[in-house]
């Protein structure tokens, strides 16, 4: 077998990897094909049926859940796709609460993509759609609302948990019509065993999972995790002086673009009212604020006093390299000892 | 990492992270992998996903052992016995690497002959583990290649910690497990630059990149880089600096972020310790519960309010950014000891950014020399990485080991048990643990909504032991050790073995380690929190 397979889309010859599916090859080489339960972090399963595609000499195929053969021909687009395509995201939308003004995901959401592109029937939603929607918001977990009214069933959060995280803590649950998605018992999401490493939230394409408190960022910063050792690439939001969102970077080679609750939701530490923001002197017993020059004067003064083995430095692992050196070269150079250690046996 | 700095000559995890994922053979041994390391722990499941198998050994059932093919619930501080029992059933049944072993090991007969104390009937009777599923562990190990070790703190934090760690290397040798993709010996390293702390000497013994103070060439080299004499006596590590400053030696500590009323074992001790400096400079984000204790309190800028670099557990050395200006006046670290330099008169303090701080190590630092800002930004890369056309090196000791003669060493080892040694009065053993939602003690607690996922602390017992002390679910208990006491909630849990109980040590409301042993290591000096003898009863 050659290392790539030819095939045509829409009359453009493309090249894909065996085993890729026609939607991905498609994306990849950008011709856009309606899409919602398909994510590129995760394996597909064919569940929301609007990537419909025709190849021919077949009748009608979810273009996801299809690999690429040499010599295909695809057409993405003609009228009895577009009209099979628009009922089954009518099909979709029929139980979704579509207060798109008041939803978190507004303007970033899939479903109005899709709508854009594939158009509704307003009259024959409101003909079939189903009774008063009336699921309380499950806002038990401290970082991110659940809304099932806003759920369209594509099982992303599901296959996240499953195959990023690991845990395996939600699933479909219930039959038909009533199917959604729960945990355990269908008990609040804090009563599961999720952990929220938000792997399922970042990838939500509706609003039915969003962050709480979300404020948008003005701009990001990459960085790295400031929490343990596994060193996780991040980008940080921040907004007037404050740290206001954190998500993780794709192609991190640590993570490979995973964070756990601590990098994705923790960092509010950062805004704490409770930073220190000035040097503190003890005066009378009582540490009290001060200036930079009265403490690196009074601080080198009496360090002074206590050149050699009278002096220890305990370093830290939380700082950076470059902190770290300064420290050593500082307890070696300046003070003459070489009594530095830090917490790595802890 | 003393204990493998021995036998293969780097005390470093010697593979990545992401090569996890493929081993066919997962050993998790003293690491509660997804809690302390969750994005490894990620990797530990996609591998059993994909049909790895996994050997949980641990005294807790840590959720990681729902995952597991073989869950071994060893006796704390019984890691030596175990891990030699499975050497000893390896050699015995033929399952090792001998073209391996002749062609990159030494001192394989004097390690074969000390594994005649590990009897089946010895090993069961010291882990608690029955002798079959010995027998099972080694075979798995042994028997799916490429093979995997992860280990943590639940290794190094006993009072034999090195002789726990010799142990792991003997075992990955003598199945070949050593310089090849998925396999290898993995201590996870618990802080977000633990690893670039220790290659830049924040340890008593050695400069940046290891180089041994006690070595002369190493010690000229820095002398002439500083313009300074410099002392080649190995100053005190970390438990001995308290001790010292107990004894009124040391007199002046200038401490950094870390809260050694919470961490530090034997608290109390070190509390009472740092109570008797004559001058304590503290420099943190927060006020915390060791900073309330100092005479000059510095405020640093947090992680995401500076530049610089940091190195994660894989060697793996990457740049960090200033996403925010400092809050009010605080000041990045490096900053604040170069003014205290400039301020004492010192030369060579004069630095205007991180990036030449970091040109200056490397260029006394041979496993760093090839990299630089410029490159990462690029992306990450790896030490050693000894050149600027160097690629960096994701897999250590893929050709020779780092020792003198190239070969790896196999030890010898005896078992000795723990130095705490539960009796009528503490007839207990507790063990520390982590939780997921918390960073040890401070960052965590200031960031809303992680203490509320934690739930706050409660001390795990067994329901066996619980009911032999009339003690129920959420009840207050007091926990005594040697050292002291404290009062938390119990939790009765079957994922505590029967007469071992565990604490976390992040809440200032529950210093763990007022109880805990400073026991320590002889060579890597790490005191023993993972096991201690206490008693518990209804407050």
């Amino acid at each position: 077998m050659s290392e790539f397979i030819t095939l045509t889309i829409d009359g453009r010859e493309i090249k894909a990897a065996p085993g890729t599916s026609i939607l991905r090859a498609a994306l990849a080489n950008d011709i856009y094909i309606p899409h919602l339960c398909d994510h590129k972090d995760l394996t597909s399963v064919g569940i929301c049926r609007v990537c419909l595609v025709d190849i021919e000499g077949r009748r009608p195929t979810v273009s996801c859940m299809t690999p690429v053969e040499e010599g295909m021909v695809v057409s993405t687009a003609n009228e009895e796709l577009e009209q099979t395509r628009r009922m089954n995201l009518e099909l979709l939308v029929l139980n979704h609460d579509y207060d798109c003004q008041n939803c978190a995901q507004n303007n970033k959401c899939q479903l109005q993509e899709l709508t854009r592109f594939i158009g509704l029937d307003e009259d024959r939603i409101k003909a079939m759609r189903a009774p008063e929607l009336a699921d309380p918001i499950d806002d038990s977990n401290p970082y991110y609302l659940r809304d099932m009214n806003r759920c369209v069933r594509c099982g992303i959060c599901v296959r996240a948990c499953e195959e990023i995280q690991g845990d395996e803590c939600i699933d479909f649950v219930f039959r038909g019509i009533e199917t959604r998605i729960g945990v355990l018992g269908d008990k609040p999401i804090i009563d599961s065993t999720c952990t929220t490493c938000g792997e399922c939230v970042t990838r939500c394409p509706v609003g039915a999972l969003v962050p709480r408190h979300a404020v948008e960022p003005t701009y990001e910063v990459e960085t790295v995790c400031p929490f343990c050792g596994c060193g996780c690439g991040i980008l940080v939001g921040a907004r007037g002086g404050k740290v206001v969102s954190s998500t993780a970077i794709p192609d991190s080679p640590s993570s490979g673009g995973s964070l756990c609750v601590k990098g994705r939701f923790g960092l509010g530490f950062v805004n704490s009212p409770r930073r220190l923001t000035t040097p503190l002197i003890r005066k009378e017993g009582k540490l009290v604020e001060a200036g930079w020059d009265e403490a690196l004067s009074l601080v080198a003064e009496k360090l002074g006093r206590y050149k050699g083995s009278e002096y220890a430095t305990i370093a830290s692992a939380k700082c950076n390299v470059e902190d770290n050196y300064v420290m050593q070269k500082f307890t070696r150079a300046v003070m003459g000892t070489n009594n530095i250690d830090h917490c790595a046996r802890l | 990492m003393a204990g493998l700095a021995t036998t293969l000559g780097s005390g470093a995890m010697t593979n990545t992270i992401a090569e996890i994922g493929d081993a066919a053979c997962i050993l998790a041994i003293g690491s509660s992998t997804t809690e302390a390391h969750p994005i490894v722990g990620y990797q530990v499941k996609k591998a059993v996903r994909q049909g790895a198998k996994l050997i949980v050994a641990n005294p807790q059932e840590v959720p990681l052992a729902r995952f597991a093919h073989l869950y071994l619930q060893i006796k704390p501080g019984s890691d030596v016995a175990l891990l030699m029992g499975m050497a000893r059933v390896i050699i015995e049944e033929g399952l090792h690497d001998q073209k391996y072993i002749e062609e990159r090991c030494e001192d394989f007969d004097q390690f074969k002959q000390s594994l005649e104390e590990y009897t089946p009937e010895f090993v069961s009777d010291i882990t608690g583990v029955p002798r079959e599923k010995v027998v099972e562990a080694a075979r798995m190990y042994a028997e799916n290649n490429p093979a995997s070790i992860l280990y943590c703190m639940g290794i190094t934090q006993h009072s034999h910690g090195t002789d726990n760690v010799m142990a792991i290397s003997n075992l990955a040798l003598i199945t070949g497990n050593l310089g090849k993709a998925s396999a290898g010996v993995n201590p996870l390293r618990g802080q977000n630059n633990v690893q670039g702390s220790c290659d830049m000497g924040s340890l008593p013994n050695v400069y940046t990149g290891y180089q041994k103070v006690t070595d002369p060439a190493a010690r000229e080299k820095f002398e002439e880089a500083w313009g300074v004499s410099l002392s080649g006596e190995p100053g005190l590590t970390h438990t001995e600096i308290f001790g010292a400053a107990y004894r009124g030696e040391i007199k002046a500590l200038y401490l950094v972020g870390e809260n050694p009323v919470l961490t530090e074992a034997n608290a109390a001790h070190s509390t009472e310790a740092m109570g008797k400096l004559e001058f304590f400079v503290v420099q943190d984000i927060f006020l915390n519960e060791t900073a309330q204790m100092a005479d000059v309190v510095l405020p640093a800028a947090s992680l995401l309010e500076k530049n610089g670099t940091v190195v994660n557990t894989e060697r793996r050395v990457q740049r960090v950014r200033k996403v925010i200006e400092p809050v009010g006046e605080a000041k990045p670290d490096w900053w604040i000891v170069s003014a205290i330099a400039n301020e004492m008169g010192a030369e060579g303090f004069a630095y205007n950014s991180a990036e030449e701080i970091f040109n200056e190590m490397t260029s006394l630092t041979p496993s760093y020399a090839g990299i630089n800002y410029a490159r990462l930004e690029e992306g990450s890369i790896q030490w050693p990485c000894p050149a600027e056309d160097h690629p960096g090196t994701p897999i250590l000791h893929t050709e020779k080991f780092n020792t003198p003669s190239g070969k790896a060493k196999l030890v010898p080892i005896s078992y000795r048990p723990s130095e705490d040694c539960c009796d009528f009065d503490f007839p207990l053993v507790l063990t520390t643990e982590r939780n997921l939602y918390q960073y040890h003690s401070t960052m965590t607690r200031y960031s809303e909504g992680l203490d509320e996922l934690s739930g706050g602390e409660h001390i795990r017992i067994n329901p066996k032991d619980a009911e032999k002390m009339g003690i129920s679910d959420g009840d207050m208990v007091e926990v005594k050790s040697r050292r002291g006491k404290l009062q938390v909630r119990a939790k009765i849990t079957r994922n505590s073995q029967e007469g071992v109980a565990s604490l976390s040590f992040h809440f200032a409301e529950c210093p763990t380690n007022l109880l805990t042993s400073a026991a320590l290591d002889p060579v890597a000096k790490t005191p023993e929190t993972k096991v201690c003898a206490i008693s518990i009863e209804k407050a």
